[in-house]
Formats: C-alpha cells, structure tokens, sequence
C-alpha cells in the first residue's frame, strides 16, 4: 500500500516539474538585460551581435525556446553557459558537491542537535533547562545567517585562528559554514520537537500510560518521541531544498562553490542558461523534500495513507 | 482612578500583550524603536551622510559611542537612521503582502474548486522555496534599490499569507452564522468581506507582525548583497555590506547594525508571542 502510495506521489513529480519549468523559463525571460551583453566586445558591428544572438537560439520566439531548452533537458543537457562558455551540466555537476556536502553536514548536524535540545526542552519543563533549550531557539531564528558568518570568521578564523577565513579547500573550511546554517537549523528543528512532545503529551492515551505506572523514559521513548516525530520529519524534508538553496549567504560570506553561488553569479551576468539549470536543479531538490516528507509521513502515519487512498 | 484606566484598556485584547515582563520590555522596545525611525533625522548626533576621512574606522570612543565607518561616517547616527529604512520597508512590504494574500485566500477559500487549487499549487511552490532565493531573483528582474527590495519582500512572504488566509475562511464558512448569512441571500462580496476576512483578521495580522521580523532580516540580507539601500542611505543591511571590506580593520562596522537587527527581530518576536497569549488564537495562527 505504501508502495502505491510513492508510486503516485512520484508520477506527480513530472507535471508539477513541468510546470515548473515553464515557470521558470519565464521568469528567466523577464529578467531585464542581455546576456550578449556580456559577450560582446567593443567595437563590434551589429552583425556579429546578430550572429551571436542566432548562435544562442536567443532570435527565436519564446516558444521555441521553451520547446528546444526542455526538449534537451531530456537528453541530460542543459544547454551551454553564455558568459562562462561552458555545458551548464559540467557547472551543475562541479559545484553540486559543495553544496550536497555542506548542505549533507548542516543538515546531519541540525537534526541531531536539534531532536536533542528539543528533547531536553521538554524533559526539563519549568526548570533552567527548558528556559535555556526556549533562548537558543530565540537567538537562532531570528539572528541573520550572513551577520553569525561574519562574527564567526571574526571570532574563530580571525582571533583564534582555528580555521581558514573562507575558500573550500580541506575539512576545516567546513566548519564554520555548517556551524552557522546548523545554528538556525538546530532552532527550527528543536522548536518543532519541543511543540510536538508538548502536544503530544496532552494526548489522553500519554495520561493513561502514566496511570498504568510506566516509567517516564519508557513513556518518552517509546510512545511520546515516535508519535512526535512526524510534524519534526515532515519540516526536516521540507528544509532538503532550503538547506541547498538557502546557504547562498553562508556560500556568499565563506566565498565558497555551490549551487547558490552559481545562481548568483549567473543572474548577475544575465546567463539564462545557467539560471534556468541551476534554478531547475533547486526546485527538484525542494521537490524531492517534499516528496519525501510525505513518503515518511504516509509510512509513519496510517491516517495519511487511508486520506490520500 | 489609575485601576479604572487599566481596566479600560485591559479591556482591550491586545493591550494584555502588555501584562506580563517580557511583553512590557520587548514592547517598549518596540514603541522606542518606532520613535527612533520616525524622528531619526532630526535625532541623529552627527549627519548621516557627512564624511570625514581623517577620522576614518575609529574605534568606538567619545564622541563616536559606536565608531566611524570607513569614509568617517558616525555608525551610531546610521544605525539609528537605519531603523527607518529597515522597519519601513519591511512594515510596507508585510502590509503589501498581507493586504494581496489575504485576498487571494479568501478567494481561493470561499470560491474553491480549480480557482483553488490553482493558486494552492502555486503558494505551495513558493512555500516550499527558500524565501532568499525568492527574493534575489525578483531584484534580479525589478533592479536594486528600496522599492525592488520591498516588493521582494512582499513577494517572498505572499505564500505564507495565501495559506493562512485560506485556512481561516475554509474553517469559518462552514459555522452557522456564515451559513445563515449566505442563506438569507448575501452576495459573496458581502459574506466575505464583512463576516469572514473581519473573523479571520487576528490571527492574519499577529502573523503579519512576526512577518515584519522576518522582513527586516531579509531586507537586510538583500542589503548585504549590495541589492538592497543604494549609498548613501543608511539600511543595516548594507552598513554590513561596505562594512565586509573592513571586517577586520573596524568590526564595529559590521556589529552593531547586526546587534540592531537581532534585537529588533528578538522584541518582535517576544512581543508577538505575547500578543498570541493576550488574543488567545494559539491554535489559528498555524496553517
């Protein structure tokens, strides 16, 4: 049954990325500007700005574009990068693994920390503990992730000279960067967690194993976090796609490669292509979350799978 | 007499934000904030925008409380002059956002059918989107500058709206005095307008207020990217960004905007939370 279900959530995937990418083709197409711009050198004559318009596909109408640009999607091409005069593909599929490694980390990192302080929260209600786990969450989803990089590289690459300032070359250039999106990421996912427990823990069936005269760690362990869980998992897919699109200002202060990266350069050098395919790229990751997410909860969750049945 | 004045306004819901430590500190944060923004011109120690090169990345001393920037601009002067950018642009961006998605949810709410989930599937997406990225591409296409970054804003934050809204109007419309309404034969502009959206107003506008934090620290990011506030206007977020240059020659610079920032998304929060307690809508302001 859960089988058919992901069969069905996946088949979904195709027209909603479909979509997708019309949108997104469009909104490549709005931005102001031309990439031949960029290209161009001075001096030259209208024609050789025609002819380099033609070489792109850039004179057709936007229809054809939009055909030609998915019709090679399917091949696995995403076209040649304009201004960086290389296959967009090659540029996904170098700075893909900077993102996924600290995206990976980040994420690891977050949802561990996070299930625990969260844990913690609720363990150590009305006492210093809980005041402390409810303070971190404050600070860590309100402070802006490009000012924690610069105070982090002030503190720790600057004063104590523990890692370098920025780059990606070893492990140690890691650290900072995970540790800042992790910051924000533990709040979310310990905020979750200590509002799931609480709820849950108003559940009739939590007081009834109470009355039995269960201990409280069998009750947290086995009943109380499994139930609680859900809503943590569903916002820990969710954040799949913010985690690689969303450390685009961790990337921009650390000077790092990465998908965000990319698509900042790009947009600021008008590269349709490029924008197109790592914008594409994006939204199947938050796609994919999201799939995910609803997979675990359809599995976690027999109510969901009868609903959506 | 002083009991009689409380009672009063204790009377009024939002009021007992103000009953408890936190609310007082976090709101009275605030309020300083808002008189700081609107009178910052005419409360500024030094010019904003004056230049004095000779005293350039001084350390914060007398008369400078929070150190000169690198072409000799008084930082506490631009960080409370920046109070005004930040919270203006994000409070209109959030009034944008929340006066357009409040429409299209209770549209999308009360009308349902393919109307519905049309614009369901597209607030869905840009949920699920991180809300920088949102952001940068539509700056990419309106330009730089204070009226990009707000529409920016007000497009990131539109989903979050659509949903809430919709939430809202879809759990009311089926309570006895809406169908009453309806069936006493009043126009859809009617029901909507005059029994739904007010029902669905409190919870909208906390939300709307938590939003506003949000907003600032995205309208700081944006700032930082050099998108935001062009020079010379003071915005803390791009204090930060000419700021980065000098990181480690005057980090004051790059500090205390970021403190103002922080503190000022801290007290709305705070503040917020208080008034969900005061309103009693705990469980509304969910989607």
């Amino acid at each position: 049954m859960i089988l058919k279900y992901s069969i069905q959530r996946l088949l979904m995937i195709i027209p909603v990325s479909l979509a997708i990418s019309v949108v997104i083709f469009l909104i490549v197409h709005l931005l102001p500007g031309d990439p031949i711009d960029n290209l161009i050198r001075v001096g030259s004559s209208p024609e050789d700005r025609i002819a380099l318009t033609a070489k792109y596909g850039l004179d057709q109408s936007l229809f054809e574009q939009y055909f030609l640009w998915i019709s090679q999607i399917m091949t696995g091409d995403f076209g040649q990068a304009i201004v960086l005069r290389r296959p967009v593909a090659d540029l996904i599929a170098q700075n893909l693994p900077y993102s996924l490694q600290l995206g990976g980390l980040a994420f690891l990192f977050s949802s561990i920390v996070g299930l625990i302080l969260g844990i913690v929260a609720w363990a150590s209600q009305k006492t210093w503990g809980e005041q402390f786990v409810k303070g971190f969450i404050l600070l860590g989803s309100t402070v802006p992730g490009f000012w924690l990089a610069l105070l982090m590289i002030l503190f720790f690459a600057v004063n104590l000279g523990w890692f370098p300032v920025s780059g990606a070359r070893d492990w140690t250039a890691l650290v900072l960067p995970v540790l800042t999106i992790g910051f924000g990421g533990i709040a979310l996912v310990a905020r979750v967690t200590r509002v799931a427990l609480l709820e849950v823990g108003r559940e009739d069936f939590i007081t009834l194993l109470h009355a039995k005269g269960l201990s409280r760690p069998t009750i947290l362990f086995r009943h109380l976090i499994p139930h609680a869980l859900l809503p943590v998992v569903t916002i820990l897919a969710l954040r799949i796609g913010w985690i690689l699109g969303g450390a685009v200002t961790v990337e921009f202060v650390f000077g790092r490669p990465g998908l965000g990266s990319l698509l900042i350069r790009a947009l600021g050098q008008r590269d349709y292509p490029v924008v197109q395919g790592s914008l594409l790229m994006l939204a199947l990751a938050v796609m994919i979350g999201t799939l995910i997410g609803d997979i675990a909860q359809a599995a976690m969750d027999p109510r969901i799978r009868e609903a959506t049945k | 007499m002083t009991s009689a004045v409380w009672n009063k306004l204790s009377g009024f819901a939002p009021f007992r934000a103000f009953s408890s430590a936190i609310g007082i500190v976090a709101g009275g944060f605030l309020i300083l904030l808002l008189l700081v923004a609107f009178f910052a011109p005419w409360i500024t120690p030094f010019d904003v925008a004056a230049q004095n090169l000779a005293n350039a990345n001084a350390a914060p001393g007398w008369p400078h409380i929070m150190g000169t920037d690198e072409f000799g601009r008084d930082v506490f002067s631009r960080v409370l002059y920046g109070a005004r950018t930040s919270l203006s642009v994000s409070a209109t961006a959030i009034a944008i956002s929340v006066s357009v998605g409040m429409l299209l949810g209770a549209a999308a709410g009360y009308f349902g059918g393919l109307f519905e989930r049309a614009v369901m599937t597209v607030v869905d997406l840009t949920w699920s989107f991180p809300d920088i990225l949102i952001a940068l591409i539509f700056v990419a296409i309106i330009g730089p500058g204070l009226t990009s970054t707000t529409f920016a804003i007000a497009i990131a934050y539109l989903a979050q709206f659509t949903r809430l809204t919709r939430a809202q109007i879809v759990r009311l419309k089926s309570e006895t005095f809406v169908e009453a309404t309806i069936n006493l034969g009043a126009t859809p502009a009617h029901v909507v307008l005059r029994h739904l959206l007010p029902n669905a107003l409190a919870p909208v506008i906390v939300v709307g207020m938590l939003a506003v934090g949000d907003g600032i620290v995205l309208e700081a990011t944006l700032g930082f990217f050099g998108l935001g506030a062009q020079p010379p206007t003071p915005s803390w977020g791009a204090m930060m960004s000419s700021g980065t240059a000098q990181l480690f020659i005057s980090p004051w610079v790059i500090i205390y905007p970021g403190v103002a920032v922080a503190a000022t998304v801290i007290a709305v929060n705070l503040f917020g939370d208080e008034l969900v307690r005061a309103l009693d809508i705990r469980d509304r302001v969910r989607s």
